[in-house]
């Protein structure tokens, strides 16, 4: 992938706080991050790593009590953080639009799939119900469900045919850019497989970039192009997956890579990752992974380290800086 | 500490024997013509301690089904199922609940549900230990169950001990469930997916808690989704779909050398990193159907690309591919 297309997406030292009554837990911690057009990034981490509250942010999602303390995201070039309720709605779901972990919530109950795929073309443009509805059975065909759908309600399909319902909305107004929050998480193994697939085509066909969130390394690997890998709010490693899951450098990237027992090759014993993510509201000073981190310094709980560039990756460790260095 | 912390208090059980396992569900209908859903269906395997046996299937296969079967939770509708050749649900067999709960424990999928939020961990560990041991005396049991959480890793054990739920992480919790299972002196340990709620990175800390734990003689009925992780964690592994045990054997042999359509679609199925294509999965687009006691064929049929007018019309027996390899499927009779 050339570098010097311009991105789609910019995140600036986005940092992101949940005020509670204990203090601030900054759940996102001056992230950088940019998505080109059509590319697919990956964020990946374990829950309470931010990876979700990056996505809500991009959307300009939050309200009370988390608070976007500080950063910028740069939507070709407009600051989403600083539209106004109206240039917001034209953005969402017109510009970016979302796919969240769980489509049985997504859905409304009480309203048919039909209505719900036609009230995002109406709210966006100006068409006829008949067309949008013609729009919606087109859309319906498009992620592999039968037109006759339409006026079903959610609770009629099954848990993967929400999904691409939910996926189907997504793609109402031909985003440039799809957030995917665990979109298949709760889905059996067959089912993930049917909808990655639709995926891969749908993608193909519409160009879309994608950010996807997954604690699943294995299907990042599979999907994404670049994969960053966050913990306790920031990111620590950052590369094209490739790079990031078969030459991890980072302690915890290499931990997590390490995580996932393989259905094929040898059997060994893995270790996993000692210890329990941070309490977010008791971070230190130092790198947010030292304590778990069998290669920790004196400098290491005193000082967090930057993401500095090293080749093609950015790795925010001081024991990978310093044999940097040292080399 | 070289003798072993955790002592069995029937050191003879040695293997749970189920037999042709069918359970059905009453789903409604009239007084006279009630329907039945077929939860479970002909399902045989031996569950040996020291060992772990890996039911993998979807959701619907049926497999927290079994387990709660083997926790006397649901009575067979059919079928056995026998504690060293006692009928667990006969008048002869195991006496009462709590001889049978001392020596088969079950592990839930959500940490979070399991553990009562006003205890203290100390509190959920003391109380099986002393039901199943009245006659421990009051030190005896606090001393036992510090030997306990020190033996599911959460050191240091006194101040685990008086933490409440609340205050440790879900893998922290899961290792509770595990330790409270210690504590009544299980044999056997029936694990509902538990790993499958909990953070990626401490997963493995878990599976191989219970991997050591196999070496106290304690066996193991891991229920899982994750294929990859049966292989990991079990000896032996036995794939479910819709009730039936469809492949089953030596987990390496059940994974490296699929023989049924269906563990063959799970597996090809499993996200690999450099995949990065579509690819086409080997079977038929479809729901996972609903069996009733009159359902006939193979459950797969409908899906199976290789499925012949005799899949719809019976249900093939059981061939035997390798010393411990067996599978269900007319292609291989």
């Amino acid at each position: 992938m050339s570098t010097d297309t311009k991105p789609l997406l910019q995140v600036r030292d986005l940092s992101v706080d949940y005020v509670t009554d204990n203090g601030n837990a900054r759940a996102v911690n001056q992230v950088t991050l940019d998505i080109r057009p059509g590319e697919t990034v990956g964020l990946a981490g374990e829950s309470g790593c931010g990876k979700s509250t990056l996505a809500f942010a991009i959307a300009n999602l939050h309200a009370a009590p988390a608070l976007i303390s500080e950063g910028e995201i740069l939507f070709e070039d407009r600051d989403v953080l600083k539209m106004s309720e109206r240039e917001l709605r034209d953005f969402r779901w017109a510009e970016a639009s979302m796919v969240f972990q769980s489509a049985m919530n997504a859905l409304n109950p009480v309203i048919t799939i039909g209505d719900q795929i036609i009230d995002v073309i109406l709210a966006h443009k100006t068409v006829t119900r008949d067309e949008a509805w013609k729009r919606g059975e087109e859309l319906l065909e498009t992620v592999g469900i039968h037109p006759s759908r339409m006026t079903s309600y959610a609770h009629q399909l099954s848990g993967g045919m929400r999904q691409r319902v939910v996926i189907a909305i997504a793609l109402a107004l031909r985003p440039k850019l799809i957030i995917m929050d665990e979109p298949t998480t709760a889905l059996d193994v067959v089912v993930e497989r049917e909808i990655m697939d639709e995926l891969y085509a749908l993608k193909e066909e519409y160009g879309f970039a994608i950010l996807f969130i997954s604690h699943d390394l294995s299907l990042m690997g599979e999907i994404a192009d670049r994969i960053g890998v966050m913990y306790a709010g920031r990111l620590v490693e950052l590369g094209t997956a490739q790079e990031v899951l078969d030459d991890a450098q980072h302690p915890y990237t290499k931990g997590l890579v390490a995580s996932f027992p393989t259905i094929h090759g040898p059997k060994v014993r893995l270790e996993g990752i000692p210890g329990n993510p941070p309490n977010l509201l008791e971070l230190g000073e130092g790198c947010h992974f030292a304590d778990r981190c069998t290669l920790s310094t004196d400098l290491c709980k005193t000082t967090n380290p930057d993401l500095i560039r090293k080749g093609d990756k950015e790795i925010a460790c001081h024991v990978v800086h310093s044999e940097e260095v040292a080399a | 500490m070289n003798q072993p912390a955790i002592k069995t208090v029937t050191e003879d059980a040695s293997d749970i024997t189920v037999e042709d396992l069918t359970i059905d569900f009453s789903i409604g209908g009239g007084l006279f013509n009630r329907e039945f859903l077929r939860a479970v269906s002909e399902v045989s395997f031996v569950l040996k301690s020291g060992e772990a046996l890996a039911i993998v299937g979807e959701s619907g296969s049926g497999k927290s089904t079994v387990a709660r079967a083997l926790c006397r939770l649901y009575q067979p509708s059919e079928g056995r199922i026998s504690l060293d050749g006692q009928d667990v649900n006969s008048a002869e067999g195991v006496s009462s609940q709590r001889d049978y709960a001392q020596l088969v424990q079950m592990i839930f999928q959500d940490p979070f549900g399991s553990l009562n939020p006003v205890h203290t961990i100390r509190h959920h560990l003391r109380r099986p230990t002393k039901i199943h041991n009245p006659h421990l005396s009051a030190d005896e049991v606090e001393e036992r169950v510090i030997e306990i959480i020190e033996r599911v890793g959460l050191s240091p054990a006194r101040q685990t001990a008086d933490k409440f739920p609340y205050e440790l992480s879900g893998g922290q919790r899961q290792r509770v469930a595990i330790a409270r299972a210690l504590a009544v002196g299980a044999k056997f340990i029936l694990a509902d997916e538990p790993i499958s709620m909990l953070d990626v990175s401490i997963r493995l800390g878990i599976l191989n808690l219970m991997d050591d734990m196999k070496q106290d003689g304690i066996g193991f009925m891991y229920i899982t989704h994750d294929i990859a992780t049966a292989r990991y964690f079990a000896e032996r592994t036995a794939v479910m779909y819709v009730g039936h045990m469809v492949e089953w054997g030596n987990s390496d042999s059940v994974t490296q050398n699929p023989q049924h359509p269906y563990t063959q679609l799970l597996i090809s199925a499993v996200p690999e990193a450099g995949r990065h294509k579509k690819k086409e999965l080997m079977a038929k687009k479809g729901d996972i159907p609903m069996r009733s006691p009159d359902s006939i064929g193979c459950p797969f049929a409908a899906r199976c690309l290789k499925a012949t007018d005799r899949c719809h019309a019976e249900m093939p027996q059981t061939t035997q591919l390798a010393d411990d390899h067996f599978v269900r499927c007319f292609l291989y009779q």
